[in-house]
């Protein structure tokens, strides 16, 4: 093997689109692949995890984890892969803050297990299996299957991560930054997201249409709202959109997709918790004042956690739901 | 077997102008409000971000209160009304994580109110010794604090 920097890609609890975003450099892969070595990737090529634990610890100069934890499968590898790397990227929304399958944190393993091996209606399972993690089959075949964890985690609450790379997926141009930062060494301070801090609503498009003072009488949702092509201010509409509380670098390429900001670059560097964040944001924005009034405005919306924490469950204070 | 009283750890934000006051000339006054509460002063009920909150709760509070000026008489205007939207909001939120709205209380006291001060105090004391303790530690904290 030549002596080009090694670089590992792992992923955990995600749904595979950050591999896809990676394949999406198109040509740009090919630059990638020509100044270093990819040693462990089990979407895209055949590896095993002994091939990873034959290498000297800090022999890879970096992994790129995508996806929460979730199994205990998963705390292994991406223990074993901190071990053997000089630098860990949490890659993605879900490493970073648990992302869209951290919303099973409103649930737990009981819960979760009742409903998908239980409850479902297309299910066939007169002996209310569940999965184990271990199983004798004829006294003779021991079977392992990892531990299914009560909530998700993101990287950085399992091992220590040097650099997060945010969104679901990150824009190519966020991936080229940072492979670039890597390869000439200009990286900046350990624990930066690699993505500007300014919010979203500073590089938006539709900024222009937002006026000085927004003021809602009713949320709505998108498809409530039959004026949606006037490049109007989603917020100004009465749509949730993240934008005020996430940060910038995406590329808008929701907005220009003509659907509200949902968060997946997460919160910029002054704010701690995203969904609360917005939530002060939405509720300056109320018009009532009346406090018999205000209730009313807030009926409008069915669900807070949805919208507020589509992408920041796991990271955010809360963390998860309170099970009884 | 004794069994020790459940005492709640309450935390109170109180504005510098009006609730403050209210709190202080309930101690000129002499009147008496549970010792468990914890005044925390600030410029402006509307400087209470909804994370102070949380983060309160998650750092052991049993219950959380939020005081200011009476509507209109905000020093900065329109502070109080900011706060009443957020709490209006964050109590729906609460309840979304199972967490008893009943734990988050706003109220206005004036920096005349000590007797509606000590009344407040002693309220919220009793609703959430009823309540009981909200154990975050035991019950979410167990899960975020595996290893890092």
């Amino acid at each position: 093997m030549s002596d080009k920097p090694k670089i590992g890609i792992y992923w955990c609890s995600s749904c595979g689109g950050c591999e896809e975003a990676i394949v999406d450099l198109n040509e740009g892969i090919l630059d990638v692949v020509e100044a270093v070595d990819i040693v462990f990737w089990p979407v895209a090529m055949d590896f095993k995890y002994d091939d990873v634990r034959k290498f000297k610890d800090g022999e890879l100069l970096a992994s790129f984890i995508n996806g929460g934890i979730r199994l205990s499968e998963q705390e292994e590898i991406v223990k074993l892969l901190r071990k053997k790397s000089q630098l860990v990227f949490a890659f993605g929304s879900c490493a970073v803050m648990g992302g869209v399958p951290g919303l099973a944190n409103m649930n737990n393993r009981e819960s979760i297990f009742k409903r998908v091996y239980k409850e479902i209606e297309s299910n066939d399972n007169p002996e209310n299996n569940v999965p184990q993690t271990e199983f004798k089959l004829e006294d003779k075949y021991e079977l392992e299957l990892p531990e299914f964890y009560d909530s998700v985690y993101p990287l950085d609450q399992i091992i220590q991560v040097d650099y997060y790379i945010p969104g679901c997926a990150p824009a190519p141009d966020t991936i080229t930054d940072a492979f670039t930062a890597i390869l000439e060494g200009k990286l900046p301070e350990k624990g930066s997201v690699l993505s500007p801090t300014k919010s979203l609503c500073d590089t938006c498009p539709r900024k222009e249409t937002k006026p000085d003072k927004i003021e809602i009488e009713k949320f709505v949702e998108p498809h409530q709202y039959d004026k949606l092509d006037d490049d109007r201010c989603f917020l100004e509409a009465g749509i949730i959109c993240m934008g005020p509380a996430t940060r910038g670098g995406c590329g808008e390429r929701c907005i220009n997709a003509n659907m509200p900001c949902r968060g997946c670059y997460g919160a910029p560097d002054d704010v701690k918790d995203q969904g609360l964040g917005m939530l002060s944001a939405l509720a300056s924005i109320i018009k009532p004042d009346k406090e018999d009034e205000i209730p009313k405005v807030i009926e409008t919306l069915p669900d807070l956690i949805g919208p507020l924490y589509m992408y920041g469950l796991p990271s955010s204070i809360l963390f998860r739901k309170k099970i009884k | 077997m004794t069994e020790t009283k459940f005492e709640p750890n309450i935390v109170a934000f109180v504005c510098n102008w009006c609730s403050y006051g209210g709190a202080d000339i309930a101690g000129s006054m002499r009147l008496k409000y549970p010792a468990n509460v914890k005044l925390l002063r600030v410029m402006c009920s509307g400087r209470v971000d909804p994370e102070f909150i949380i983060e309160a709760f998650r750092r052991g509070a049993d219950g959380v209160m939020v005081l200011g000026c009476h509507p209109k008489d905000c020093h900065y205007i329109e502070g109080n009304y900011k706060t009443l939207k957020r709490y209006n909001m964050l109590k729906p939120l609460l309840d979304q994580f199972n967490i008893e709205q009943d734990r988050l209380y706003l109220d206005w006291v004036s920096a005349s109110e000590g007797e509606k001060f000590a009344r407040v105090a002693k309220e919220m004391n009793e609703r959430i010794t009823q309540l009981g303790p909200l154990n975050w530690k035991e019950v979410i904290g167990q899960h975020q604090s595996r290893e890092v």
